[in-house]
């Protein structure tokens, strides 16, 4: 009997057009219910939302089960950013990827967990509860997509829709051993994606495989007048760029990525990825990006000053939690203490701060500039080089709790997948090994703005010879 | 550096529980240490990135169209009244 839960996404597409969608919901709604309470990946996920037309076996994605990050607005269904100030909360209208996804016949599935309103890299901050690592469930998942990644490593979804402002995407699908694409930024409309930091977030898949990535890319990518920063750009069809090798492609080493503090395990694993590309025939270049070490730094001051401008709106007045209190003022005061986690109120607190008057020159203003030294590394990059190849984080996954209590060491945690948010270019991770514990390592690739085929290029000849993908985790 | 927490909650619109003020003040005040570090480097005659695709504004037509978001927005309110949102006295008397 085929294991439906184990197929591809591709290969599940098949499946579900030749004998219908419902074994494979039926089969991935036994293993969610069986595997969710040990790993906590799922918010909700009962409460299945089938495709817009019933004749779905013409459609591409065919009715199979697509889960999303809990960021995403379902109209008619609870969607929290896993914040008590969300709980209950019920979004008037569809996403555009939503829409996108039921039109292309996609079964929405389960709503994953994240770290709260997407602040974290280890989906600890969850106002309902860590999400586990699949591999080592003493482990954090990685964040914010944690449940997005840890429920796709698990084989409890087909594929899940992630979002990335600072890694959100690439370093928990690191942390678990799957591939996950944070497409250019414009690539994907945001309209419907509950905002963080507007100037950086990005909507992508998080899947089994490489080729998966580009089926969901077709569907997800492309202008929005609902978004006025989604772009205008032509947009290819990503499973035809996979079709060419890797011979003659340029890729660069940047070697501000290879430093001090990187798990040894981690750096080889990525070096060794730059043999295989060798005799597969791409060019390897070390490169310099030598603005690297101020990333976290930008990140910090620029994606949080957004941050607590886009939290402003949860005041108890429209929706969400309100607590009941003798004034106005007063009803917004107590609504944002009981409703926001602590790192919630950090970033809220940090942000206000760097934005408030006397010190906006000093930080706000200081930090976009050296965004755009930081651009301009990448600039001069890409002349030399076609894809840039690095770790996507500087160690596997982490103990639950390691770093909870210290937001530096957290925050560092997302020093090599942050630059691509500053500058806007897509960034993936794809699994390139193992450590001898037996934790995934990723490894990332970057490339120009809209040139994801590359990217997805690069990634694909890794993918496919060295196979790293079909380990699964001991459930 | 010092981070004033209870000037910057007030313009937050935040209230603070008393046993959470000192850690999170001690961490804010670490992360601007960390970030003042973006003082050394010299950005003289460096635009700002404010976004970084180079966008011009996008206009689209002012179009009539049927919407029930407003109804549907407002069934899930905290608290509504007819087509209005309910929200406790602005001034006391």
């Amino acid at each position: 009997m085929t294991d439906f839960c184990a197929l591809t996404l591709r290969e599940a597409i098949e499946v579900a057009k030749k004998d219908g969608a419902q074994p494979v919901l039926d089969a991935f709604a036994k293993r969610a219910a069986e595997l969710n309470p040990k790993l906590n990946a799922f918010l909700r996920f009962d409460d299945r939302i089938p495709p817009t037309r019933c004749d779905m076996g013409t459609l591409p994605l065919a009715g199979v089960p697509i889960s999303i990050k809990d960021n995403l607005c379902i109209d008619g269904r609870e969607v929290t950013c896993a914040s008590k100030i969300l709980a209950k909360h019920v979004p008037p209208y569809d996403a555009t990827v939503i829409t996108k996804l039921k039109t292309a016949g996609a079964t929405l599935f389960g709503q994953c967990n994240m770290d709260e309103f997407a602040f974290g890299s280890s989906c600890e901050t969850s106002a309902f509860g860590p999400c586990k690592n699949p591999w080592d469930l003493s482990r954090v998942p990685g964040g914010s997509s944690g449940g997005s990644a840890a429920s796709v490593a698990a084989d409890m979804t087909l594929a899940a829709l992630g979002s990335d402002t600072g890694g959100s995407i690439r370093q928990p699908a690191a942390l678990c051993g799957v591939v996950g694409v944070k497409p250019t930024y414009g690539r994907v409309s945001r309209y419907g994606l509950i905002a963080f930091g507007s100037s950086f977030d990005q909507i992508g898949p998080i899947t089994k495989t490489v080729e998966d990535s580009a089926i969901l890319l077709n569907i997800l990518c492309g202008h929005d007048s609902k978004d006025s920063t989604s772009s205008p750009e032509k947009v290819p069809d990503f499973t035809q760029a996979l079709k060419r090798d890797v011979k003659g492609l340029r890729i660069g080493l940047p070697k501000e990525y290879f430093i001090a503090g990187i798990d040894p395990e981690v750096e080889k694993s990525v070096r060794a990825a730059a043999e295989i590309y060798k005799k597969l025939g791409a060019e390897i270049k070390t490169i310099s990006l030598p603005h690297t070490e101020h990333s976290v730094a930008v990140y910090y001051i620029v994606a949080v000053a957004e941050a607590s401008s886009n939290l402003g709106r949860f005041d108890g007045v429209e929706y969400g939690l309100r607590v009941p209190s003798k004034d106005l003022r007063e009803m917004y005061f107590e609504t944002r203490d009981q409703g926001f986690g602590q790192e919630a109120k950090r970033r809220i607190l940090l942000g206000t701060f760097v934005l408030s008057a006397g010190y906006y020159e000093a930080y706000y203003l200081k930090g976009q500039k050296v965004r755009t030294l930081i651009r301009q590394d990448f600039e001069k990059a890409f002349k030399e080089v076609d894809v840039i190849l690095s770790p996507t984080s500087p160690t596997p996954a982490f103990k639950i709790g390691e770093k909870a209590a210290d937001p530096i060491a957290m925050y560092l945690s997302d020093i090599f997948t942050i630059p691509a948010n500053l500058a806007g270019i897509p960034a993936m991770s794809i699994p390139c090994g193992f450590t001898s514990g037996g934790l995934p390592i990723g490894m990332q690739l970057m490339a120009r703005p809209f040139d994801e085929s590359t990217m997805l290029r690069a990634a694909y000849a890794f993918e496919q010879e060295v196979g790293v993908y079909k380990k699964k985790p001991a459930l | 550096m010092e981070f004033k927490i209870e000037r910057v909650a007030e313009l937050a619109r935040l209230n603070l529980k008393p046993e959470e003020k000192q850690k999170l003040e001690r961490d804010l005040g670490a992360i601007l240490d960390y970030v003042h570090k973006l003082s050394l480097l010299d950005t003289a005659g460096v635009e700002p990135t404010s976004h970084v695709l180079n966008m011009e504004n996008v206009f689209r037509k002012d179009e009539a169209k049927t919407s029930n978001a407003a109804e549907k927005a407002l069934a899930h309110a905290p608290q509504a009244d007819g087509r209005f949102f309910k929200v406790p006295k602005i001034v006391q008397r």
